[in-house]
């Protein structure tokens, strides 16, 4: 029966342990640890800040001295997030940190970075202003050449706008926290004169 | 130097590890960091540009380009996929990908771009010139417009050119018309109406603007938006943009890219295939093995190294 392996999949072969330890091992020791929960951190900061200015629509924030800071907390944080999650994929790159039986890790790693690239490029599309509208009219020109801008139309900011604030959000979070599951499950992979392989 | 199974659970030594606190902290300290970037540094808001505001500063450029919209030499009427058939679009080798994906949002620029937005005006100069337009062929439409794009070119400022012969045919009166449109704001409710009283989809005012000669790639230009000024990755004044597509951009700066009339699926096609390549890393033999090659993780490990090394 498919919901036993379901079951024994996920349960039966991940140890509350695994979730919140309270030991590392020793070697994880360096700043460049940091980095992934850092990226988190300002995850959940562009989640709430998100929130916030959907709650009185993508024009808000033109006309209101409030609908702007957030806006500007909403910018400030896709720019420390893109930072924290570049400076963790390359530590993670000259770690090796696929070795050990993490190929997987490292895959949805990578997948979540290239659709953190796209679900910001659609925040840009939503602005509603000059810098929308010319990012709009460039970007479109990529999509169709490869067949994509059929389908999805960059100059439809209805569009972006209900990708950006449901779709993606959603399909990242579903990312990152298959990638968080990964990590606790396989553990901080080993030094690589420490290995085995 | 001891060696450990990296596939099986860490055996070795340990330090204590409280997650909880780490992720509190994290939070903490990016919320602080976020807030105040944010309250010093703000964000950027360069106001959106319309159709009347394009009439207004750059008049000579818009009535050139509905002149070009009618004789169909603009970047949209000549585009193809997905909003015509005017041309096949971008190729990779023999590959039409553009063409494949077909006409899904159908523009005809003469028809959208003037003549139907000049039919909700209810203006009879307008009405006869719409009539003579739509009654002539496609040949002797085309004729009209094309001297008559040519002659507002060649006049450089002009917002019209006189017609004592008629050879331009109801062009002027169209265009002028247009302009005048234009410029009192009801081509832009015209153009973001016309598929739905309450839009969200400004496709046709935006391909509209996209084909203005100077006026909005000047704009972009002054923003250091434009393409050879690495606008991908720009923002408008001076704040930081999406410096994550450094890469995508780089690709449009040197050749063959740049000069390529397919840069765009070379680009994308490129990009697809090395963002495919990092996250196969782990499978390819050389690549993942530089990190074993290139000691970097001698620094990031150095204290581990460090106390093996007096273990030993």
């Amino acid at each position: 029966m498919w919901t036993v392996r379901v079951r024994k999949a996920t349960l039966e072969k991940f140890e509350p342990e695994d979730l919140l330890p309270d030991s590392q091992p020793a070697y994880v020791s360096s700043w460049i640890y940091v980095f992934g929960v850092l990226t988190i951190a300002a995850f959940m900061m562009l989640i709430i800040s998100g929130l916030v200015l959907t709650l009185e629509g993508p024009a808000w924030w033109h006309t209101s001295k409030y609908g702007h800071f957030f806006n500007s907390l909403h910018l400030w944080n896709v720019e420390l997030f893109f930072l924290f999650m570049v400076v963790h994929l390359w530590g993670k790159f000259w770690m090796a940190a696929w070795r050990g039986k993490r190929t997987m890790t490292w895959v949805t790693g990578c997948v979540a970075f290239f659709a953190s690239i796209f679900t910001g490029f659609t925040g840009y599309l939503i602005q509603t202003n000059f810098d929308s509208q010319w990012i709009a009219t460039q970007a479109k020109d990529g999509f169709n050449a490869v067949g994509i801008g059929a389908y999805f139309n960059a100059l439809n900011t209805g569009q972006a706008l209900l990708i950006h604030v449901s779709l993606l959000p959603i399909a990242l979070g579903v990312i990152v926290v298959a990638h968080v599951i990964l990590v606790r499950k396989k553990g901080v992979v080993p030094p690589i004169e420490s290995s085995l392989e | 130097m001891k060696k450990y199974d990296p596939t099986k659970k860490w055996t070795g030594p340990t330090r204590p590890y409280d997650l909880i606190k780490e992720a509190t902290i994290a939070f903490v300290v990016v919320a602080l960091l976020s807030i105040s970037l944010a309250a010093l540094l703000s964000s950027p808001d360069e106001k959106a540009v319309t159709l009347q505001s394009w009439s207004t500063s750059a008049p000579a450029d818009f009535v050139q380009t509905a002149a070009g919209e009618l004789a169909g030499s603009t970047t949209s009427a000549q585009y193809g996929p997905p909003y015509n058939t005017a041309a096949d679009g971008q190729q990779l080798g023999p590959l039409k990908v553009q063409k494949i994906a077909g006409v899904r949002i159908p523009i005809n620029s003469a028809q959208d771009f003037v003549i139907k937005p000049l039919g909700t005006l209810n203006d009879s100069t307008a009405n006869a010139a719409i009539a003579q337009w739509n009654g002539a062929t496609e040949n002797q439409q085309s004729t009209w417009a094309t001297s008559y794009a040519d002659a507002l070119t060649k006049a450089s400022s002009a917002v019209a050119i006189a017609d004592p012969t008629g050879k331009f045919g109801p062009v002027p009166t169209l265009v002028s018309s247009l302009y005048s449109m234009a410029k009192s704001g009801a081509l832009d409710g015209a153009l973001t109406t016309s598929d739905s009283p309450l839009p969200t989809n400004f496709t046709k005012p935006l391909l509209f603007l996209a084909d203005s000669g100077s006026y909005f790639p000047g704009l972009a230009d002054a923003q250091h938006l434009s393409g050879d000024q690495w606008g991908v990755m720009n923002e408008t004044g001076s704040w930081p943009g999406q410096s994550w597509l450094w890469l995508y951009s780089f690709w449009y700066q040197i050749d063959p890219f740049k000069s390529s009339g397919n840069a765009d699926i070379l680009v994308m096609s490129l990009m697809g295939l090395l963002s495919l390549g990092f996250v196969l890393i782990p499978f390819f033999p050389i690549l993942h093995r530089i990190p074993e090659r290139i000691p970097i993780h001698r620094i990031i490990w150095r204290d581990w190294y460090r106390s093996e090394r007096k273990n030993d």
